[in-house]
């Protein structure tokens, strides 16, 4: 067993960087995350493994600084929240359309503009929908445990380096500030320079003795080749689709009504589900990991299965409720319920919705 | 066993470090804990509360509106959190600088002059380590030994000269802990 530690999520994401083989952090202070580049700070990481942090001059400029040192093939990552993440949406298109590896925490507040720095959930469609221009996509992991929020770092590294993708570990206030019990993993350590140009042959280190030039480049003029471009990463996306879909089914197998939740919110509807059972109402939980890609056929499944009525339990207005509405396809009750701008549900409250909306309504 | 716990005072009297100390205590007696502050400008002078589950099983919702236990130390939360403890739960307060008291009849209700006695020992930051010792008395979820443990985890090396101090304030709080009703 690794070591047991009592830490908040953020600082547990942090020490997982550090342990991960990370080679350089790039990021600028903002509630409710910025415990993140504190801790990284204080651990002098430059000591423990070579890592760089660097406190950027903003988060445009640390999206970019992501783009300079994931294209060289280092490990290279960044956090921030809400606001910031709009900042750095321009970047990461860029990023994608070059396909180069980062990764990048938004630990969610409440929004929209500059909103408060309680917990919220209300960037869904920012994470999983694009949020920059084009045809792209993140791969966007759900922490909802402190744990998970070291243990999704040495993930969403795999996974960005295995397709050439950026991913987005989608948090919010309440995951980042709560202390859990976390286990740490083993160190796992940096590539060497040498290890980096045998592995990633597209990684633009320097141009290769009787080799070709590299460019890494989301410029293309020719609108055919950028068409082409475009092909190749949809195939790529799926790809990403059909195999890195992720999620917990807990109590679905005798369930009548299912909640599909993410992060804090999953969590929540574990005692909402719980509370629901001491009456007598079979509900069972749908936990997302993964948001995009998205679990649509794990969820027609269930409606296969003869779930009667699902509820999308979510800190925003109603976003992920949509992919929940195209999965069922109309065939059964779906509703939305969360309440945001900051404030967060209880499990007495999504048990109540669920009451009302799905089986009362 | 499932305890669940609201801690609220005053940004300074130590609530989210006794927390935090339970959390850990929690840890070395092999429990599943959680720890989930309030944060932002509420902290910044005014009041501060933190939820704590300690529990033998994986912890659902981190966030609660109902709690096993209060502990409350001063009016604006006494306020706030007293109509939040379950039916059969309990409800520990410091009276100092408390004008309304608790009314609720559903529910136990204990005293300890956390304040008082911490002024008495001469020290006032282990104020709230005697109203841990309260607790521990009327909910002995966690061993004293592991209340210890947690210290020596949570505390940086230079203050372990001070574990000693908090040892004696955890027994002063439970040694003038007061009932005040007991439903159940």
């Amino acid at each position: 067993m690794g070591e047991l530690r009592l830490m908040k999520g953020n600082e547990a994401l942090a020490e997982a960087v550090i342990r991960a083989g990370v080679d350089g952090y790039f990021g600028y202070p903002i509630t409710p995350q910025s415990e993140v580049i504190e801790y990284l700070t204080a651990e002098k990481p430059e000591e423990r493994t070579g890592m760089v942090v660097l406190q950027a001059e903003s988060e445009i400029a640390s999206i970019n600084m992501l783009y300079g040192g994931g294209g060289t093939g280092k490990k290279v990552m960044t956090s921030s929240s809400s606001p910031g993440i709009s900042l750095m949406q321009e970047g990461l298109s860029y990023i994608a359309s070059a396909e180069i590896p980062i990764v990048l925490v938004n630990v969610v507040r409440g929004g929209p503009g500059l909103g408060d720095i309680q917990p919220a959930q209300s960037d869904y469609f920012q994470s999983t929908k694009g949020g920059g221009h084009g045809d792209y996509r993140l791969i966007v992991l759900g922490p909802s445990s402190v744990q998970e929020m070291s243990d999704f770092v040495p993930l969403a590294f795999d996974l960005a380096f295995k397709y050439r993708n950026p991913v987005m570990i989608l948090s919010d206030g309440a995951i980042g500030q709560m202390m859990e019990k976390v286990e740490l993993f083993e160190p796992i350590p940096r590539l060497t320079d040498k290890e980096i140009i045998e592995r990633y042959p597209w990684a633009t280190n320097g141009k290769p003795k009787g080799g070709e030039r590299r460019i890494l480049t989301s410029l293309d003029l020719d609108p055919a080749k950028m068409e082409r471009h475009n092909w190749h990463l949809q195939k790529k996306y799926k790809e990403i689709e059909e195999n890195e879909v992720r999620f917990e089914a807990i109590n679905t197998e005798d369930a009548d009504y299912v909640i599909v939740a993410y992060g804090s919110s999953a969590r929540i509807s574990q005692k909402a589900i719980q509370l629901l059972r001491e009456k007598g109402i079979k509900t069972g939980l749908l936990r997302l990991i993964t948001l995009w890609p998205f679990p649509y056929k794990q969820i027609e499944a269930l409606v296969g299965q003869g779930i009667k009525g699902f509820l999308s339990v979510e800190m925003s207005a109603g976003q992920m409720v949509e992919d929940v509405r195209l999965a069922v396809n109309g065939k059964v009750k779906v509703e939305h319920f969360g309440r945001y701008g900051g404030m967060v549900h209880s499990p007495e409250e999504v048990m109540e919705a669920l009451e009302q909306k799905i089986i009362g309504g | 066993m499932t305890e669940e716990i609201i801690i609220a005072g005053f940004g300074g009297q130590g609530v989210l470090s006794m927390g935090k100390i339970l959390a850990y205590s929690g840890i070395m007696q092999n429990r599943e804990v959680s720890w989930m502050p309030s944060y932002g400008p509420e902290m910044r002078g005014g009041t501060a509360n933190v939820t704590v589950i300690v529990s033998d099983e994986r912890i659902s919702s981190p966030i609660l509106r109902s709690y096993d236990t209060a502990i409350i130390l001063n009016q604006q939360s006494m306020d706030k959190f007293e109509q939040t403890v379950k039916t059969y739960g309990t409800l520990l307060y410091d009276p100092n600088g408390i004008t309304k008291h608790p009314t609720r009849a559903d529910i136990n209700i204990y005293r300890v002059e956390g304040a008082k006695k911490a002024a008495e020992m001469g020290n006032t930051k282990i104020f709230n380590m005697i109203v841990l010792g309260a607790y521990l008395k009327m909910k002995p979820i966690v061993k004293i030994e592991n209340v210890i443990k947690g210290l020596r985890k949570s505390l940086p090396e230079r203050y372990h000269k001070l574990i000693p101090l908090n040892e004696d304030a955890i027994r002063m709080g439970m040694n003038s802990v007061e009932i005040v009703q007991e439903v159940k």
